[in-house]
């Protein structure tokens, strides 16, 4: 007998183009419906068929939001799964799947769902997904009518035989799942929540696509790169509505020399991209830096250097966005950890970016681009947006010196004035200048803004009692979940976690937090990139970094042994 | 008409252009185009890049985006995106516009926006002294082409013109009167406008003086037809004795600015639907 109480790992694995994601997202949606906490998280290779390729999705007690190593039931496709994923698989995996479509031995410990036989029955392989959907609700013992429900609304542009096809399919399917569950002793308790089902069912980048919208960016000018694509596709599905601009650049050059003249205009703009598309674009952030134009940077990291692992994940460009760009100028950088971190910050990045007219930067990674998961609607927060737009006079310079120094941002065809950016060094009416004097007083004007950018920091999250913790855990980005759940089952109670959001500048008032305290920082890459920013900007000693390069996100039990291991 | 004047910059503006170099009558030209057309300082961006040529919207008034190397015509094409009202013209040196930025160059034209591309082509580098551009003539010996340019010159004209640039044309900085018809009718146009300009270098270009300007171009006459293209690359081909004038003109073709956009309102004066971002929110349960 099998039981699985209050957390359950799910993986489908197969071939690009065997509908490994219908089945992800139709599971994953009708789970959520049905009111359980879902996460999901999809592992791909670089190529559009073929390949092998993997989506976890665990069904938990609680709301989780981290990737487990553990499979504890396997879907398996083809063949080239179980070799794929062997690592992951243990004696208690229960592998599923159609016999002779897995196996490549005798000895093949699968359940035998057989595909082929439903399909022909239905007379179409395309209901395969759904059978294998409702095959799983049938083994987890969900309620097969919601399943019917969301076929019904799903399907139903497509006609009653489609819907009606559909539901048999899952019928079969669910019906075989109570067999194979029944026939193997499985047991599955997972409890399921009131308001789960009322919840937005969302991905990092549909949420930092929303909070794009929310912050007024009315402009995207972008090169496609994995994993940055996504906003530039969502911005673009939804532009008609927001009466956003679109444009596919030539090049990542075009891309950013768009967005700054985009803003120098009135606009709102974002440009999104990956590391080596990022480097492409850093003449144009330095240029950003000099003009004192605002722009909003959203950077999907992935493993580098180069081409790298185009579809795997890693935190490893935090220096190259640290240090872009030429000579010397204010920026800030974010990096979400949640959904509702995702809708807040990028508000956040256009509300700094247009304040301070600087550079600012959103990183997330592959990862957190592609985790599923639900979140009350309630918890995205908005932000109100400011406009910081002057109408100018006809004795109007771009570039007055003031205390604070920020020059009020005039913008072309509004106001009696002109209004002229240099990239060169410049007075304050914008043109040449070599005066050493006034290379000062600019020089100066525009990293004085740094200290109001400091000052208004985003603290980051505490995750347990760190004022009483004698060890803190500290990391950034998207390693939040998995830190809020190892935290939780290590039950250390001399170890607390602290989740930065806004990676620089850090807020001073956050060093409290670290002071005669053992630090432990975690992060995914080689050289502990965070851990140095912090040894430079609170001059404290880290104790151990957890450091991870294999182009996977870390997962609990890792970071749980991790944890239990620190001293 | 308004007042040429509007555009001047003050008497004591430090110039950084050499005395009788083929810049000063390019800006005289357009301030003169621009005041015909009645468009005020206030409405008019220029964009540039760096280089000598680049330096053009320091000498007169208008707004201006003087950014990068090579990265003229991006900004210039947002800035038109988010503001169709204005008058945006992208204007730099042959270095900055055929060579640095000869990527940006070949999808501009594909993007067609309604923006003027005015090029000062005089053949070399100013700024860096003296070096081979895009546009250098075979064997011209430089600080570094030593033994001579061995490369073949890229022809701006032809490659505007297969690209489907809707305006194309050659004007002569010697010639201001007809240069200046020849740009407002390059501004006046909806869409892409290319104007190459022959501009001499009196420091580092010794072959391709104002003589040598005059003696290897023509005019075209009023029989040329604007509307074939097949005749306009041909002209375009031309290396002897070359073609002033505009070789080609397609109009009808909507601008870029056009078809990503549904509507002229300058987006700073766009507001979130809250309405709308709320729907789409709720469509996530």
């Amino acid at each position: 007998m099998k039981r699985f109480s209050g957390d359950i790992s799910i993986v489908l694995g197969g071939a690009a183009g065997q509908g490994v994601q219908t089945v992800e997202a139709l599971l994953v949606q009708v789970l959520k419906r049905e009111g359980y906490h879902v996460f999901a998280i999809k592992e791909y290779m670089s190529r559009i068929r073929g390949g092998s390729n993997s989506t976890e999705i665990r069904v938990t007690n609680t709301r989780r939001s981290a990737y487990v190593r553990r499979i504890d039931l396997l879907l398996a496709m083809d063949k080239d799964v179980l070799p794929h994923l062997e690592h992951r698989i243990t004696k208690d995996t229960i592998v599923l799947g159609e016999r002779e479509k897995v196996c490549t031995v005798t000895k093949c410990p699968v359940v035998n769902i057989p595909f082929t036989q439903f399909a022909n029955e239905l007379g179409n392989p395309l209901y395969t997904s759904t059978v294998a959907v409702g095959v799983t609700l049938g083994m987890l013992g969900a309620d097969s009518k919601v399943f019917e429900d969301y076929l019904r609304e799903h399907f139903a542009r497509k006609g009653e035989d489609v819907v009606a096809k559909n539901i048999e399919a899952a019928q079969k399917g669910y019906t075989f799942g109570k067999h194979i569950a029944y026939d193997a002793g499985l047991e599955v308790y997972i409890k399921r929540s009131a308001t789960v089902k009322d919840e937005l069912l969302l991905d990092g980048m549909e949420a930092v696509g929303l909070g794009t919208l929310a912050s007024g960016c009315n402009y995207i000018s972008s090169y496609p790169m994995s994993p940055g694509t996504g906003l530039l596709t969502f911005l673009a599905t939804h532009a008609e509505k927001f009466k956003v601009v679109v444009d596919q650049a030539e090049d990542e050059i075009a891309a950013i020399n768009q967005g700054l003249g985009a803003w120098y205009a009135g606009a709102r703009a974002v440009v999104t991209t990956s590391g080596g598309g990022f480097a492409l674009m850093t003449e144009g952030i330095s240029l950003s830096g000099m003009i004192e134009t605002p722009i909003v940077v959203h950077i999907g990291q992935r493993p580098g250097p180069a081409t790298g692992l185009p579809t795997r994940t890693e935190q490893a460009d935090l220096n190259l966005v640290l240090y872009a760009g030429h000579g010397e100028f204010p920026r800030a950088i974010f990096a979400p950890g949640t959904l509702e971190e995702a809708y807040l910050v990028m508000q956040q990045a256009f509300h700094i970016a247009d304040a301070y007219q600087i550079p600012v930067f959103v990183l997330t990674d592959q990862y957190f681009i592609d985790a599923v998961t639900s979140v009350a609607a309630s918890a995205l927060q908005k932000r109100p947006i400011e406009r910081h737009i002057v109408e100018t006079k006809s004795d109007y310079q771009r570039y007055v010196l003031t205390k604070s120094g920020i020059s009020p941002r005039g913008i072309p065809g509004y106001g009696e004035g002109l209004v002229g950016v240099d990239s060169d060094e410049h007075d304050e009416a914008a043109h040449i200048t070599e005066s050493a004097t006034m290379r000062l007083a600019m020089h100066e004007k525009r990293l004085g803004k740094l200290q109001a950018i400091t000052a208004g920091a985003l603290m980051p999250t505490e995750i347990g009692d760190v004022a009483h913790a004698d060890i803190v855990v500290v990391t950034w980005g998207s390693n939040y979940g998995v830190v809020e759940e190892a935290l939780e089952l290590v039950g250390r109670e001399d170890m607390a976690a602290l989740h930065f959001h806004q990676v620089y500048p850090l807020p001073e008032k956050a060093k409290k937090f670290l002071s005669k305290k053992k630090i432990v920082v975690m992060e995914n890459n080689a050289t502990g990139q965070f851990a140095n920013l912090l040894k430079l900007e609170y001059g404290v000693a880290i104790s151990e970094n957890i450091l991870k390069y294999d182009g996977d996100p870390f997962s609990v039990e890792e970071v749980v042994a991790k944890l239990k291991a620190c001293v | 008409m308004i007042d040429k004047k509007l555009y001047d910059m003050p008497k004591e503006t430090d110039m950084a252009w050499c005395p009788g170099c083929g810049n000063f009558p390019i800006v005289n030209i357009v301030k003169m185009a621009l005041a015909e057309l009645d468009i005020m300082p206030q409405n008019v961006v220029i964009c540039s890049g760096i280089g000598q040529a680049a330096k053009t919207p320091h000498y007169l008034r208008v707004n201006y985006f003087n950014g990068l190397h090579g990265r003229a015509l991006p900004p210039a094409t947002a800035i038109k995106l988010a503001n169709p009202e204005l008058t945006v013209i992208a204007e730099s040196g042959d270095g900055d516009t055929y060579g640095e930025g000869g990527n940006h160059f070949m999808h501009t034209i594909r993007r067609n926006p309604d923006i003027t591309n005015i090029v000062h082509n005089n053949m070399v580098y100013g700024l860096t002294k003296g070096q081979a551009s895009p546009t250098s003539e075979k064997g011209m010996q430089t600080p570094v082409q030593v033994g001579g340019v061995v490369m073949e010159p890229f022809n701006p004209l032809t490659t505007a013109l297969s690209l489907g640039a809707t305006f194309v044309a050659r004007v002569f900085a010697g010639d201001i009167m007809q240069s200046k018809e020849i740009i407002k009718a390059a501004i006046q146009h909806k869409g892409y406008a290319l104007v190459d300009v022959f501009q001499p270098c009196v420091v580092f270009n010794k072959q391709n003086t104002y003589q040598w300007f005059k003696q290897n171009t023509y005019y075209l006459d009023e029989a040329h037809d604007k509307a074939d293209k097949l005749k306009a690359i041909t002209l375009a081909l031309e290396t002897q004795s070359m073609p002033l004038g505009i070789l080609y003109q397609e109009t009808g073709r909507p601008s870029y600015e056009t078809l990503v956009r549904t509507n002229t309102t300058p987006l700073y004066q766009q507001e979130v639907n809250q309405q709308v971002l709320k729907e789409l929110i709720e469509s996530h349960r």
